[in-house]
């Protein structure tokens, strides 16, 4: 695995955020390496800045300093365009509390990121493909009853999956998970793990937020972050 | 793509949108149908002032009138530019009749009626003789008497619906008209005797055109008799022409050759008999001799039309509310699609292509059961009339018979065109909101 080329590069990463009238400094230098095919987990307290160095990363968010590349390219130096499509193609993300659209249904949420990078026209041309994709995902992810389903419909977990086949969409190289399993039960939770490490297996880079220690633990790598720094 | 299914799912789904819907849609309705009656009554006004005057007059304000207006009329019917010339003579008279000894002061209009008719709606107002205005003036009970058409309200009161008794023919009875003529020089032509003229004649028609002052006020006498009871047989004038313009030429254009031919014909006159009184003859389309009386009505309408732009900053505020309140619960929506790739414009135009889908729909059923309500407002108004008393104009008050309640397509247009740009102005703040969100604002777990 080692040898596997960089994927991610964070380089003395710095943010802070103004709250009121003080400043909260929340990363402060923090240095991280991401290999191809790697499955790391980045563990930390509430506060220790994962989930900002998790949106950094997926460009979410922008860095007061430091530098952030994906495979050499510096994401803060990328156009509105390009971050869009980085967004779109590059990264996949799942968030703690699903994130789903209630108006759409669970298919619609699954091919919801082929449907943004499309024009109309161009959505027509290729929903036929893009439909495939999104049934095959919820295929893979259990789902295939609940695609006509709406979110407040389902349960957690099956909520979490749909985000999932959500991420997974566009194939993207780099699958950002901040706290996926935080709101589930340790059973449900488990499952979605599986589906992780069914992920990796198969080849995919994945980065996880979490402060469970357990959860870390099915990652290969773990990244503890303390105080806005990475540990050791 | 997205924004098509995300718009159609915002607008059937969610109930606050229903009530933006219902907003616009309640302002659009009231603008329809307000606009469209009064429109309609405008517009029909401006017809009936048309219609009674013809296209162009050449006339003057003086009641001395101007002499040689025969030969000018000569001149005009072989210019090419109308299809009819009709000279009128215009005064006031008192007016007595058989049943009381009182005056009342009238406005005597004298025409040939047939040349009337050629130029105005002359014929088609008449109540008896439509089909012969040559007889307009012909008592059918006596054709020797000299016969005089009186403004329908003088011989016939309206019902609380506007309709008038109809009578087969008209009934015998006589009008006195006292008149003070005038001689060139606007003195009195008896000054130091008897200054006026009085002459009886007998009703052989009446009319009713839709104007009030006509139909109140006017009587209408044969052109030679009015000239001897205002000019009491002096040189022969009138004070204004009536044209109406061939088919192919415009108003304006129309106006402006015959302005010229009358400036030559001025000239031509130079120096003969009385011609300083062809100097106060004014060459007007219909519209400029009407907008005493036109331009009110004209008022009335842009008053309301402001009165509409008020209606119209209501449907902006309340949409910038619905909006406002949309994107805020909407904020979650609007990080997730930043965070799958949807760009500040894709944003911006799913917020305005919704704001756009609400003034549509909320126009499209505006103008919808505004006209449903237009095509049977007149039942509407017969209906409670009969069971309440209401009526929207008292009929036995003001000269207008149904409500007007054709609906313009153009300005149906103007509306929603109106109503969809409210909509988008009034979600553009919050859609400006929306797209200067951070994902980050709205997805972390922390600040959720």
């Amino acid at each position: 695995m080692s040898e596997s080329p960089v994927i991610l590069k964070a380089q003395n990463v710095h943010k802070s955020y103004r709250m009121g009238a003080t400043r909260v400094v929340v990363l402060k230098g923090v240095d991280l390496l991401v290999r191809e095919g790697e499955f790391v987990a980045i563990v930390g307290a509430s506060g220790s800045g994962k989930s900002t160095l998790l949106h950094i990363l997926g460009g979410l968010d922008r860095p007061d300093k430091g530098l952030v590349q994906f495979q050499g390219r510096d994401v803060n130096r990328m156009s509105a365009r390009e971050l869009n499509r980085y967004r779109n193609e590059t990264v996949g993300f799942v968030f703690q509390f699903y994130h789903l659209l209630d108006e759409l249904s669970v298919r619609e949420n699954v091919v919801l990121p082929a449907m943004i990078s499309r024009s109309i026209t161009g959505w027509l041309m290729m929903r036929r493909r893009a439909r495939q994709r999104g049934e095959e995902l919820l295929e893979q992810l259990g789902l295939r009853e609940r695609a006509r389903h709406k979110p407040y419909q389902l349960s957690g977990g099956e909520r979490q999956r749909v985000a999932i086949g959500r991420a997974l969409m566009n194939q993207p190289e780099l699958l950002l998970a901040d706290e996926p399993t935080g709101n589930l039960d340790s059973t449900t939770g488990s499952g979605i793990l599986n589906v992780f490490d069914q992920l990796n297996q198969a080849g995919q880079t994945i980065v996880l937020v979490t402060h469970d220690e357990r959860v870390a633990r099915r990652a290969q790598r773990i990244v503890t972050l303390v105080d806005g720094r990475v540990k050791g | 793509m997205y924004r098509l299914i995300l718009i159609t799912r915002y607008l059937l789904k969610r109930r606050i949108t229903h009530f933006a819907i219902a907003a616009v849609a309640l302002c659009v309705f009231t603008v329809v149908v307000v606009m469209t009656v009064m429109i309609g009554l405008v517009g029909g006004f401006k017809e009936k002032n048309h219609a009674f005057v013809g296209d162009c007059v050449v006339g003057t304000e003086s009641l001395v009138g101007f002499p040689y207006y025969e030969e000018f009329m000569t001149l005009v019917e072989h210019s090419g530019l109308v299809q009819g010339v009709s000279p009128v003579v215009k005064s006031y008279a008192l007016y007595g009749t058989e049943i009381t000894d009182n005056y009342d002061n009238v406005e005597i209009v004298g025409v040939d009626p047939v040349r009337h008719s050629q130029v105005t709606n002359f014929a088609q107002t008449l109540d008896f003789n439509g089909h012969q205005p040559q007889k307009a003036f012909v008592p059918t009970y006596d054709a020797n008497l000299p016969g005089c058409i009186l403004g329908i309200n003088r011989v016939s009161r309206p019902d609380p619906r506007g309709q008038y008794v109809h009578y087969d023919a008209p009934f015998r009875a006589s009008v006195t008209l006292m008149c003070f003529p005038l001689n060139a020089m606007g003195a009195l032509v008896g000054a130091g005797t008897n200054p006026t003229v009085t002459k009886r004649f007998y009703y052989s028609d009446d009319i009713h055109t839709g104007i009030a002052a006509v139909d109140f006020g006017y009587v209408f006498l044969p052109l030679d008799q009015a000239q001897l009871l205002c000019m009491s047989g002096q040189e022969k004038r009138i004070n204004a022409l009536y044209l109406k313009f061939r088919p192919n030429v415009g108003l304006q254009e129309g106006c402006r050759q015959i302005a010229e031919l009358w400036r030559q014909f001025q000239a031509d006159k130079a120096g003969a008999p009385n011609s300083f009184l062809l100097e106060g003859v004014n060459v007007q389309s219909w519209k400029e001799y009407r907008r005493a009386v036109v331009a009110p009505m004209e008022h009335e309408q842009l008053m309301l039309s402001m009165m509409f732009t008020l209606v119209g900053i209501t449907t902006v505020f309340i949409v910038f509310v619905v909006f406002y309140m949309v994107v805020n619960s909407k904020k979650k929506d609007i990080g997730v699609l930043k965070s799958v790739g949807a760009s500040n414009t894709g944003v911006l135009s799913l917020f305005q292509g919704f704001a756009f889908g609400v003034g549509l729909v909320g126009s499209c059923v505006g103008i919808f059961f505004g006209w449903l309500f237009l095509t049977r407002i007149n039942q509407i108004e017969q209906f409670c009339y009969k069971h309440f008393g209401i009526q929207l104009w008292d009929r036995t008050v003001y000269v207008i018979g149904a409500i007007p309640n054709q609906v313009d397509p153009s300005a149906l247009a103007v509306i929603m065109s109106c109503a969809i740009l409210a909509c988008l102005i009034g979600a553009l703040v919050p859609s400006y909101l929306a797209v200067r969100l951070r994902p980050v604002e709205t997805l972390h777990a922390g600040r959720m």
